[in-house]
């Protein structure tokens, strides 16, 4: 539970294509970092590959070491299955599996972990979903189909089901930008919850956002279309949005708040 | 932007986000960027376009309204004209028209017809069919969208649906000339070892002959396969690929990926494919008429039987048809076919109904 992620001079290509040059970064356990940047910098594909996500996209290759507590997750021995085990992810549109019920929603990982006593799955689903803040919009509506709540509650329900297999880190890519500012609300409040017992990383287009929430933000940026993204610097929070050791994120982060 | 009824559409809004903070710079120029599109037109044009419309929505309405009440109209009149042919005959009908299995309209004043057979034979050829061809196209579809890739994936479709491109006397000749011999000691061995199932007994044709409903069967599987196939295959790969990455991020393999997101998905278009292949399969005429034998015993539910279905009959029959009562008696076993193939539609749609309402 909840460990540390090093990444280690990480180049990562969709076929010829060179998206994101030379990351070096830490995530430390029990907090979370924030990666900001323009669009098409490559947070997501960043994020992407700390799952091993990134290469089921045809001709995407990662280059460089992504260290989970130390033991590389691209080592030839690794399964990806397995990572993306260990690795919960929570993606920009809410993508429960609509037919399915809530419950069965909640505890599809475990039972891909092969976790099939009933007691037990329905325990961990009550557990995720208080964990998840949702339990008391559905407990009376648990066999329900998870396409049949609202964009919101169906994002907490995605955050259920990556959390209910007590993920060691939990990736979040823009997890609040297809919602409303109510559920974006319950979300932030949910994150600072989560932290405590797990390793957060979250993509966020939301300045405000990664400052309310972070407490490491990481900045990319790219020169220009065509050339790879970089990671600009990572640092503490409150430091990167006071004064930043590079002028490009001071422009980037003063031109957002006027 | 907020969007919270959430479809099953794939990614692609990259920019929309913003959820209480102030808007990204790279969306400023694509708000910029829309305000042109919707400039406010000079009065006097407003009116004109305004009118114009209004007058392409009435023509519209017209048209829509009118093609719909035509199909009404065709159907409503095919049942009628196939109801006022067969109600004389079916009036002087010397047997129970649903209950027997005789079918003797030699003489007009002596009508003995009954399509308790024909309508079992129809059934059980197509269910048999539809046995063959739901898995195997199921298959075929899953292999193409999820394990092929692309690069073989679009020959193996096109073939695939080149099947539907063979005439069905050609499936009727095929089926008889080489597929027949072929399965020969298929056909024998399984009547031979699981003979005690009534579909594999003994009928009323030789297994190894081939004439049989069970060679008949087979190859409206083949000629079925190709509109599930195609169907299934284009349901699946709607797939929205945020479901798909969503299983895969909880640890799915392949397989888990298609019994969490692809099939669930898809299943509804696989059914309704699936009824469309039966819906072909109880009309299927010409390769039938060529394919089993006539006889005249009682069908007694075994595939090795020969026999005639609603529509083989008919056209048999076809050459016959000199005098009215006769061709009615026909037309009788033609509207129940019709009544079949509604009853399939209609319970492919309620299948399709109930496993959608969740979607
Ligand atoms: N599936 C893909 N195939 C090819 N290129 C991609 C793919 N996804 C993203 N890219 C490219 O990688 C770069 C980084 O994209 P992305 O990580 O999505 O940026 P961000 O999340 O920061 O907006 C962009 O140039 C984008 O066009
Ligand atoms: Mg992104």
């Amino acid at each position: 539970m909840a460990k540390r992620l090093d990444l280690k001079d990480v180049d990562i290509y969709y076929g010829k294509f060179h998206a994101v040059a030379g990351v070096t970064l830490s995530v430390p356990p029990r907090s979370i970092t924030a990666f900001i940047g323009p669009s098409g910098c490559g947070k997501s594909t960043v994020l992407r590959t700390l799952n091993r996500m990134h290469e089921v996209i045809p001709g995407a290759t990662v280059d460089g070491q992504v260290l989970l507590d130390g033991e590389d997750i691209y080592a030839t021995s690794v399964d990806p299955v397995s990572v993306r085990r260990t690795i919960g992810m929570v993606f920009q549109r809410p993508n429960p599996f609509p037919t399915m019920s809530i419950r069965d929603n909640v505890v599809a990982g475990l039972k891909l972990m092969g976790v099939s006593d009933k007691k037990k799955l329905d325990e961990l689903a009550e557990r995720s979903l208080r964990g998840a803040n949702l339990w008391n919009e559905v407990k009376d509506r648990l066999d329900k189909p998870g396409g049949g709540i609202s964009g919101g509650q169906q994002q907490r329900l995605c955050i259920a089901r990556a959390i209910a297999v007590q993920p060691d880190v939990l990736l979040m890519d823009e997890p609040c930008s297809a919602l409303d500012p109510i559920s974006t609300l319950a979300i932030e409040d949910l994150m600072s919850e989560l932290k405590k017992e797990y390793t957060i990383v979250i993509v966020t287009h939301n300045m405000q956002q990664a400052a309310r929430v972070s407490d490491q933000t990481g900045f990319f940026n790219l020169r220009a279309t065509g050339e790879p993204g970089k990671l600009v610097e990572i640092d503490d929070t409150e430091k990167m949005f006071s004064k930043p050791s590079e002028k490009a994120t001071e422009d980037y982060i003063s031109g957002r708040f006027g | 932007m907020n969007d919270p009824a959430v479809s099953g559409t794939s990614t692609g809004t990259g920019l929309t986000s913003a959820g209480r903070g102030l808007p990204d710079e790279p969306n400023v120029p694509e708000a910029g960027a829309k305000v042109p599109e919707s400039p406010q037109p000079p009065a006097g044009n407003t009116t004109g376009t305004a009118t114009f419309t209004q007058r392409g929505d009435k023509i519209f309405k017209a048209m829509a309204v009118g093609s719909g009440g035509f199909i009404v109209f065709l159907i409503g009149a095919i049942g009628l004209f196939l109801l006022i042919q067969a109600l004389p005959p079916l009036l002087s009908n010397q047997v129970n028209f649903l209950t027997s299995r005789e079918f003797q309209v030699s003489d007009p004043a002596d009508l003995r017809f009954g399509i308790l057979d024909l309508l079992l034979v129809t059934i059980e050829v197509s269910l048999f069919a539809l046995v063959l061809a739901m898995p195997t196209a199921l298959g075929i579809a899953l292999f193409l969208t999820q394990y092929a890739p692309p690069r073989f994936a679009r020959p193996l479709a096109y073939i695939v649906d080149l099947l539907a491109a063979v005439p069905s006397i050609v499936y009727g000749l095929w089926g008889l000339l080489v597929l027949a011999p072929a399965i020969a000691p298929l056909a024998v061995w399984l009547q031979s070892n699981l003979g005690f199932i009534f579909v594999f007994a003994e009928g009323t044709a030789k297994a190894e002959f081939g004439s049989t409903l069970f060679t008949a069967g087979i190859v409206l599987a083949v000629m079925i396969l190709p509109i599930i196939t195609a169907i299934t295959r284009e349901v699946f790969s709607q797939t929205p690929r945020t479901l798909i990455e969503g299983a895969l991020a909880l640890g799915a393999t392949r397989l888990e990926v298609i019994r969490y997101a692809v099939f669930p998905f898809g299943k509804s278009g696989y059914i309704s494919a699936s009824m469309l292949g039966l819906g072909r399969a109880l009309g299927e005429t010409i390769a039938l008429t060529i394919i089993v034998a006539a006889v005249a015993a009682n069908f007694a539910g075994s595939l090795f039987s020969g026999g005639a279905s609603f529509a083989s009959k008919i056209a048999l029959a076809a050459n016959e048809f000199s005098n009215p009562t006769l061709t009615g008696a026909y037309i009788a076993a033609g509207l129940m076919l019709f009544v079949l193939t509604f009853a399939v539609n209609a319970l492919a749609r309620t299948i399709i109904a109930r496993s959608g309402a969740q979607a």
